[in-house]
């Protein structure tokens, strides 16, 4: 099966301030490769500090890389760090959805915004999508003349999760937007997430270190260490038989 | 379909919505706010509820007390000065030099600084480092000794003092509204909106002003209490407003030898000015103590 989003040889390095004036490179992702098919999740779990949320940033198109690819479909949207800026394919949820929302814009207004930077839709097109994509998160359609502050944290979260739809992507990077929560909106939240792969076929790259949710949900893991894949495979091989001192340690804890 | 609804009351408060309610609570900036409006309309209207011109002299009253004391005749409410003027025309009259002034002042200084400030905020690098570095040391001198200076090229005169007011004001508030720019520019929201495929001006415009035009008003009203005691104070010391023009600190300058004939003539226009600048630091006291407690929760 043809691969839909394709990472190859990614590259990100950093200018560290090391003195006064002297500055040293930090070598945060190094050669990162791997791939997902379309309807897939991969999940990639990590100690803090391994490079998982600059992975993320590069993916999403918040961050630019330093060299290597990024394919959707084999067309290259990103290549050395220069990207094609119409692509919303991808779209990232945050770690913090409450920080990630303007807090001076109802919610309306700021999917609104999102249809009317990218799509040709005119005003009657944009009403009746936005409040599909509201309806499809479970949020009701009056919902959109709330401000952020006026949710709670999994509102916040279906909210952003709305925005990241709202766009038809074909992938979606969560950084962390799980940890945040509790146990039980985590759950409904995990259940809708699985629930909309299944209808619509999205792929999920999932960044976390929750190690019970990536069993549940990924199809693939990527463990990296320090800018390195030091294990990539499906599941359920990595969990049974972890080959890396790395991947033993963060299974054992 | 319902013929009538009970729950009919909108109830989704938006920022400003809830900014105000939380001002109305403080009953000491509300007053102050009446105050300010009471002055902002007499600044606009003076000419008109004036009872007497400006320049008018009343040759058979000279040095007439307030009407209240024994001596005080009905005709000129807050007595006259020593060419026979009716003080009461001449200080509401002020209001339009002093406090229209200032507040013309502070809006200019408002436009020029948000502009500058924003394109401080976005740009980078050198660009950004010289601008903020000039604008530090400008900031170490005090606005009205820089007024003065300003003057000092300048020549004295109303105008001029606008303009050495705006001047001295524009450093600082530059410097505010850059900080609160990049303050803003590093938060998640802008980049989640740049990810949404927002471009520099949708940022500016739809991303960041919503959310820090409060901020602006409170540097406004910081801005216009300087204004007023910078125009005063330069209208006293013959910089600014010359002696006919009936600026507050001009009348106090020229009734300064009357103060133990006719102590009314100095003590007034001092009372007026102490008010407007009580006024607009409640005011400004206010709307900062709302943002203070917005942050909080």
């Amino acid at each position: 099966m043809q691969p839909l989003l394709k990472v190859q040889a990614l590259s990100k390095t950093f200018n560290v301030r090391a003195g006064l004036f002297s500055r040293k490179k930090f070598e945060v992702l190094k050669n990162i490769s791997f791939c997902v098919g379309k309807g897939e999740s991969i999940a990639i779990i990590g100690e803090t500090g391994s490079g998982k949320s600059t992975l993320a940033k590069l993916l999403s198109g918040a961050d630019s890389a330093d060299s290597g690819q990024i394919l959707l479909e084999n067309n290259i949207i990103e290549d050395k760090g220069v990207r094609d800026n119409q692509c919303r394919h991808i779209r990232m949820i945050f770690q913090d959805s409450g920080a990630s929302l303007n807090p001076g814009l109802t919610i309306g207004e700021m999917l609104d915004d999102c249809l009317q930077y990218n799509t040709g839709f005119d005003n009657t097109e944009r009403e009746e999508k936005i409040a599909a994509t509201l309806s499809k998160v479970g949020l009701l359609v009056d919902h959109r003349h709330y401000y952020p502050h006026m949710f709670s944290v999994g509102q916040l979260q279906r909210v952003a999760f709305a925005r990241a739809l709202i766009l038809d992507p074909k992938v979606i990077v969560l950084d962390e937007a799980l940890s945040s929560l509790d146990p039980s909106i985590r759950a409904q939240i995990v259940n809708l997430l699985l629930k909309l792969q299944r209808d619509t076929g999205l792929t999920y790259v999932m960044i976390t270190h929750h190690l019970s949710l990536v069993r549940h949900i990924s199809d693939h893991v990527v463990v990296l260490d320090k800018g390195e894949v030091v294990e990539y495979g499906p599941t359920e091989e990595v969990f049974q038989n972890p080959q890396s001192k790395v991947t033993q340690r963060l299974l054992s804890c | 379909m319902a013929k009538f609804n009970l729950f009919s009351e909108e109830s989704n408060k938006s920022p400003l919505a809830r900014f105000w309610r939380k001002f109305k609570n403080n009953h000491p900036a509300l007053v102050g706010l009446w105050i300010f409006l009471a002055f902002a309309l007499l600044a606009a209207t003076a000419p008109l509820l004036a009872p007497y011109g400006v320049n008018q002299q009343h040759s058979d009253a000279l040095l007439i007390p307030p009407s209240w004391r024994e001596m005080g005749d009905v005709r000129f409410i807050l007595g006259t000065d020593d060419l026979g003027r009716d003080v009461l025309s001449r200080l509401m009259n002020g209001a339009t030099y002093t406090f229209g002034l200032s507040v013309v002042a502070a809006l200019l200084t408002t436009i020029i600084g948000v502009l500058v400030g924003t394109f401080a905020g976005i740009s980078r690098g050198l660009r950004s480092s010289f601008l903020n570095h000039l604008l530090d040391i400008t900031l170490s001198i005090p606005s009205l000794l820089l007024a003065i200076i300003i003057i000092a090229i300048l020549g004295p005169g109303l105008m001029n003092t606008v303009w050495a007011i705006i001047l001295a004001l524009l450093p600082q508030f530059i410097h505010s509204i850059r900080n609160l720019i990049v303050d803003e520019l590093n938060k998640d929201y802008i980049t989640a909106f740049r990810l949404d495929g927002a471009s520099n001006w949708h940022i500016i415009s739809r991303g960041i002003f919503p959310n820090i035009y409060e901020h602006i008003v409170v540097i406004f009203t910081m801005a216009l209490s300087t204004a007023i005691l910078d125009i005063s104070a330069l209208g006293f010391l013959k910089l600014g407003a010359q002696p006919p023009t009936t600026e507050w600190g001009a009348i106090l300058a020229e009734n300064l030898g009357l103060i133990y004939l006719a102590p009314w003539t100095v003590a007034l226009p001092g009372v007026l000015l102490f008010l407007a600048v009580l006024s607009t630091n409640l005011v400004g006291d206010g709307l900062r103590q709302v943002l203070k407690a917005r942050k909080a929760d």
